[in-house]
């Protein structure tokens, strides 16, 4: 059996959009410990979209983004992005690092920072996940990148591709201060994983 | 002049017929097929993800894979008056955008889709003008019907005329 985002129901629409709620708030809660201030979240907004719609994630094709990528193994295998826009990212290095630069090009410190940011934030998402399914999910060391929004989006795009032609994403606004920061999540369980994470979660039989 | 602007999404095959420019942006690692026929001025360009639909479980998009996408690219632009035999390829794409230590099957995708358009490409008889694939950066190309050339936009890596 094949399961592809095209054809859930929506229970199944419903249980998938609570994992991101869960994953997201548990991200974010870890974001605030590691930054030891109070980090704001409003209500993450998931969605399943067709790949023409993909590359507006995040204000177009061609806007600079930073994308977190790890993949995934033990019961669920896959893969699982964290994607914010430039200055986005600029903001969060900011706080962790207590700077306040405004430059859009990141010193290996800084890059190094945010690959720990998208280390914490995957990895307590992935926590929830596996937690709230009592599957054992093990989280890789996490790579980084910087380019087009469209080009960093092809990799989990064309994974989404090998099974149908949407995909799914949690978007997440969450602030520090006045410090507004918006990210994405992205889920991409391999082939067979779909049903393992469906039936771990009593979706299906 | 005014040109027609046609943009090609992701999983997508456009054609067209002079004057216009086609284009994709942020291509990472897919694979960008620009097709040209000469004397037509007829293009086109797919926007390919995956190297075959035979692997696929639902290959119901011929865009999406490069084996299915560059015949229907073909077929399309020979309906708009192109000549089989007058088609020439350019390519570009299929990065590899992240640098992972194990080389999982998800790491290799860019190269595969440059192999597969290429041996569907040789396949046709549609030969390959050249080519700017690999690497590890996005890029936003754009073909334009007077003089078939192929122009390739980069944020880090400067900007080519293929």
């Amino acid at each position: 059996m094949t399961i592809s985002f095209d054809e859930l129901n929506s229970i199944q629409m419903d249980v998938l959009r609570e994992i991101g709620n869960i994953g997201a708030g548990n991200a974010v809660t870890s974001l605030a410990k590691m930054i030891d201030k109070k980090v704001d979240m409003a209500v993450p907004e998931v969605k399943i979209m067709g790949f023409d719609k993909v590359s507006q994630i995040l204000g177009g094709e061609e806007m600079i983004v930073v994308g977190i990528l790890l993949s995934v193994t033990g019961d669920l295998t896959g893969n699982m992005m964290f994607i914010l826009d430039n200055y986005a990212a600029r903001q969060l290095v900011n706080i962790l690092l207590g700077s306040n630069s405004t430059s859009l090009q990141f010193d290996e410190m800084e890059l190094s920072a945010l690959k720990e940011i998208g280390n914490i934030l995957t990895g307590s998402y992935l926590n929830a996940l596996a937690g709230l399914t009592n599957l054992k999910i093990l989280p890789s060391i996490p790579e980084l990148a910087i380019d087009m929004a469209g080009a960093i989006l092809s990799v989990p795009a064309i994974e989404f591709g090998k099974v149908g032609d949407s995909v799914l994403y949690i978007e997440t606004e969450f602030s520090e201060g006045i410090t507004k920061v918006f990210g994405d999540f992205l889920l991409i369980p391999d082939v067979d994983s779909y049903e393992v994470l469906l039936k771990a979660l009593g979706v299906i039989e | 002049m005014d040109i027609e602007i046609v943009k090609v999404g992701m999983a997508d095959l456009k054609s067209a017929q002079h004057p216009c420019m086609l284009t994709t942006l942020g291509l990472g690692s897919c694979v960008g097929v620009a097709l040209y026929d000469s004397t037509t001025k007829i293009v086109g360009l797919a926007h390919v993800m995956l190297p075959s639909s035979e692997q696929a479980k639902n290959n119901s998009n011929r865009a999406k894979f490069a084996d299915t996408a560059i015949v229907q690219l073909v077929e399309d632009m020979i309906k708009l008056g192109a000549r089989k035999d007058r088609i020439t390829a350019k390519l570009a794409g299929g990065a590899q955008m992240f640098t992972f230590s194990q080389g999982s099957d998800l790491m290799r995708i860019g190269y595969r889709n440059v192999v597969a358009s290429k041996e569907k490409l040789r396949e046709l008889n549609i030969p390959i003008i050249s080519e700017d694939t690999g690497g590890n950066y996005g890029r936003t190309i754009e073909i334009y019907s007077d003089d078939g050339r192929l122009i390739v936009k980069t944020i880090g890596s400067g900007t080519k005329q293929l």
